[in-house]
């Protein structure tokens, strides 16, 4: 490799992936910065106060993350991912029709920003339903809704208890999944690898404490996942899909900060590894960033 | 030669590994804790921020 670029990897804490993401930066003879979110300053004037080639972002914040990317990209920094990407995939809503636009097959999905029309879309679609925060993770705050009486308690509880952004009501058919679904990983434009993660519980993070088990990349995950990722913006990014009982897979969410310390030893991939070759790339011009907003070449 | 650190909890002493980071995230054998690794001399441990609404992937 020639001069090595020079990467920041901007975190919020060091998990085991982002140590193992240093690591592989490490192996490869790469210098990693680590600029902390909860230390760095902003200078809207004079940028941020590091110089390097590429910064690979980590933080555990969706707000954090894509803030500083938006400062990063504006002041002519390369990021992995970039805000784009961030600001698609960090919003269920923002995803879903980017999916739909590109085509990608999603799940059917309304949007409402009342109770009462909530309700009604909620009946047009039929139970049961599962209502989504339009920015969240990990699983959490995800309501499936067997019927009307549910859907009404559940939409007031939102509407009282919930900060702002839960009077966004988006709304999902349930798709009734073998027990199971596939999380596959993005790398530029090739899915490196999959796992099925598997839980008697409807809802199957693993950060819920589904079990993880590999997944082969069929010619159609590969192409149904490369399609979701290039929908979103590209880059690094961890699909999530459903299989339907009629043998159909569909993409239910797309992650830009993706974590994959249960998928290593599943998949036998060296899935830290291939992101910081990405990243490297990036910082080196070596592939053509993935996405620049208007304006702006990063 | 390992470093030690105590649960800030517990009090349980917590062997560190040598290659352990500033900011990393470990947790406590005994009481369960998520702790953060701030470096010094002695090397320390403190409470890990508590998860928020917008943390995820």
């Amino acid at each position: 490799m020639s001069k090595p670029p020079r990467v920041g990897m901007l975190v919020s804490r060091i998990r085991v992936e982002e140590k193992l993401l240093f690591e592989a930066f490490e192996k490869r003879g790469v210098p990693v910065d680590l600029l902390d979110d909860r230390k760095v300053i902003f200078d809207l004037h004079d940028g941020l106060q590091w110089t390097g080639d590429v910064v690979v972002e980590r933080c555990v914040n969706h707000s954090r993350a894509l803030y500083a990317l938006r400062l990063l990209n504006d002041s002519g920094v390369a990021t992995v991912n970039t805000y784009e990407v961030a600001s698609v995939c960090g919003n269920k809503l923002e995803t879903s029709s980017a999916l739909q636009r590109c085509g990608v097959p999603i799940p059917r999905c309304k949007v409402a920003f009342t109770a009462e029309s909530a309700v009604e879309a909620i009946e047009e679609l039929g139970y049961p339903v599962v209502l989504k925060p339009a920015v969240g993770s990990w699983g959490r705050l995800l309501s499936k809704i067997n019927d009307r009486e549910a859907a009404e308690a559940v939409l007031e509880h939102k509407e009282v208890l919930g900060t702002y952004h839960h009077s966004v009501f988006y709304i999902q058919e349930f798709i009734d999944k073998p027990a199971r679904d596939i999380r596959s990983f993005v790398v530029g434009d090739e899915t490196i690898c999959a796992i099925y993660r598997y839980s008697d519980h409807w809802i199957t993070n693993t950060a819920r404490g589904a079990r993880a088990e590999n997944c082969p990349v069929t010619d159609e995950l590969n192409r149904l996942s490369v399609d979701a990722a290039k929908a979103v913006g590209g880059g690094v990014v961890a699909i999530d899909l459903l299989e339907t009982r009629d043998g159909r897979m569909l993409v239910n969410e797309v992650n830009y900060t993706m974590e994959f310390r249960n998928s290593i030893h599943t998949t036998g991939v060296d899935i830290p590894g291939r992101v910081a070759d990405y990243v490297v790339a990036v910082g080196t011009g070596a592939v053509v960033k993935p996405i620049s907003h208007v304006g702006v070449d990063v | 030669m390992s470093i030690e650190a105590e649960c800030p909890e517990c009090a349980a002493v917590i062997e560190l590994d040598d290659d352990v980071m500033e900011g990393e995230i470990v947790t406590c054998s005994e009481c369960g804790m998520e702790l953060e690794v701030v470096p010094g001399n002695p090397w320390s441990l403190t409470a890990a921020p508590e998860e928020e609404e917008d943390w995820g992937e």
